[in-house]
């Protein structure tokens, strides 16, 4: 190694060290951005001191990094906090790609490479085409450009099985003899496109949270397998990081929702539709904004239950209103949030942040099950299956099993919902009969608008 | 030896950071994700290193896209990151306004 590049590798170390300080940081609201600032001073070192690396050509470089800043910066700056998970869905594809490019981009300037290369230069490709074209088909369905349903197509399973097994036998066969293999390469690149598609498109949109942490590791993953093709210690060290955190997100989401990740990616869950007349039947007792009114204005405690509905009605704003004139009238207010409410792990603290509720004020699922029995009001706005007490209690249920927020077990349950219709997972949902529920129909927030109005009047 | 060196660093590291992760809180996971989601922008180290000025035009091709995508993902990463985690306050500072 010359010195120069020795000196680039230390920066390097330094680079590493940052990386870890700030996702350590990450761990507690109060240093997070910090943390994040920190972790970004890494990234940032770690570009300057490759600027310094002998031969490279700075023309490309400049113009290829103000076209990605440009559009980096401008898409963070714009984008909705209620679309933030196509957002990072699309950032994802974004670094899956280039890390397929530059496999591809190392091959094409010395296709002579040794086995163990070969192996790793067809995975970086491999992962980072599927990491890209996964990503795209979630952006896709997160946005809505694509039906959100889960698409089963029969064989799909088999498909599957032979794509992967074909990218498995081309990595054998190209490694074995990379230079004159050219074709191959491409192969695997096609390939793993094809394969991206082919397994996201069964997932359903409330499996998200699952699909978009399991293409996070991949992106790390990719990037790890692209720094063992030029032997970078930065690459292999940060992608690794990612690569892990994606997995253990993974994990807890599939926990949430008491399935395993097997049954995820392959089942198609909430693609077949129950049959009719399936599931609990009874009377609903729907109230107007009025009753609802009078309920919360004698509580004591009421804790809001969000789901996705809330991202969709863009409700977060007058829900923390609502919130508000409630601790004004002297009731202990709190948001009880399950991990995988939402389209993407912890959306709905990102919302009720943006519409300044204090993290204080979030409270998890496990902490708020044991004194539920203690509140006065649980208020579900737009959550329906992970608030449904099938999942405890009817073992013939699809969701049985699955950790609820357990509002049934409050003293008054309201329900915000548009209309009757079953949620994601196509069952319907007993809390809705439930003898303390009250169904108060409409758009959220509209209904919480004119709750709002009531309390305005009131006072 | 250099691929038995190289895969020791990716082996540990992999433990570091399920010991790292594990301690973030429900409330950040998005920020968690959208934040390594930026690190995972690495690759830009990579594709600057690999795009020198004496490549066949095809190889430049391919390594100024991968500069691109790679800046995206590391600028609007850390962008958007900074701007949720912004967001995030405690009572006494006036989140409840």
């Amino acid at each position: 190694m010359s010195s120069p590049a020795i000196a680039i590798n230390f920066a390097y170390v330094i680079s590493a060290a940052l990386f870890i300080f700030g996702l350590k940081m990450l761990s507690s609201p109060a240093t997070a951005r910090r943390g994040n600032l920190i972790s970004a001073v890494g990234m940032l070192l770690a570009i300057v001191v490759t600027l310094f690396s002998q031969g490279i050509d700075f023309k490309w470089i400049l113009l290829g990094m103000i076209i990605g800043s440009v559009i980096g910066l401008v898409a963070a700056l714009k984008v909705e906090m209620t679309s933030m998970p196509e957002m990072v869905a699309l950032f994802n594809g974004f670094g899956g790609i280039s890390s397929l490019l530059l496999a591809w981009s190392e091959y094409h300037q010395h296709p002579q490479l040794s086995i163990f290369i070969g192996i790793v230069a067809s995975l970086s490709a491999f992962i980072g085409g599927v990491t890209f074209s996964g990503s795209m088909i979630a952006f896709g369905k997160l946005s809505e450009k694509i039906p959100s349903k889960a698409v089963i197509f029969s064989g799909q399973h088999i498909i599957n099985a032979v794509i992967l097994l074909t990218a498995v036998l081309s990595t054998a066969f190209f490694a074995g003899n990379a230079e004159s293999l050219y074709w191959v390469f491409i192969v695997i690149v096609v390939i793993s496109l094809i394969f991206g598609v082919t397994s996201v498109i069964p997932i359903g949109g409330a499996d998200m949270p699952v699909v978009i942490s399991l293409l996070n590791s991949y992106s790390g993953l990719a990037a790890c397998a692209a720094g063992f093709v030029i032997s970078n210690n930065i690459l292999i060290v940060a992608g690794a990081l990612v690569g892990a955190s994606g997995i253990i997100l993974t994990k807890i989401m599939c926990k949430a929702m008491n399935r395993s990740l097997a049954n995820v990616l392959f089942s198609g869950f909430g693609a077949k539709p129950q049959v009719a007349g399936d599931g609990p039947q009874g009377e609903v007792k729907p109230a107007t904004a009025e009753d609802v009114y009078y309920i919360l204005e004698a509580a004591d405690s009421v804790a809001f239950v969000p789901g996705y509905g809330l991202a969709v009605a863009q409700a977060q704003h007058v829900t923390r209103e609502l919130g508000d004139l409630l601790e004004k009238n002297g009731t202990e207010v709190m948001y009880a949030i399950h991990p995988v409410a939402g389209r993407m792990p912890g959306h709905m603290n990102v919302l009720l942040a943006e519409a300044n509720v204090p993290y204080d004020q979030l409270v998890e699922m496990d902490d708020i099950n044991p004194r539920m029995d203690s509140i006065d009001v649980c208020v579900v706005i737009g959550a329906n299956d992970v608030v449904n007490p099938a999942a405890l209690n009817d073992e013939n249920s699809s969701i049985y099993g699955m950790p609820i927020i357990e509002t049934h077990r409050a003293k008054t349950v309201i329900v915000l919902k548009r209309s009757m219709n079953p949620g994601f997972a196509g069952i319907q949902n007993a809390l809705f009969f439930g003898e303390n529920t009250r169904m108060y129909f409409g758009d959220a927030k509209a209904s919480i608008q004119a709750l709002v109005a009531e309390f305005k009047s009131g006072d | 030896m250099e691929a038995v060196f190289l895969t020791f660093v990716f082996v540990l590291t992999i433990f570091l950071g399920f010991e790292l992760i594990s301690k973030v809180p429900s409330t950040l996971h998005t920020p968690l994700m959208s934040g390594s989601n930026a690190i995972s922008g690495i690759t830009l180290i990579g594709a600057l290193a690999s795009l020198k000025s004496a490549n066949p035009e095809f190889a430049i091709v391919l390594g100024t896209l991968a500069v691109i995508f790679a800046t995206i993902n590391v600028v609007g990463g850390y962008a958007v990151t900074n701007r949720m985690l912004e967001m995030f306050k405690k009572k006494d500072e006036g989140g409840a306004k």
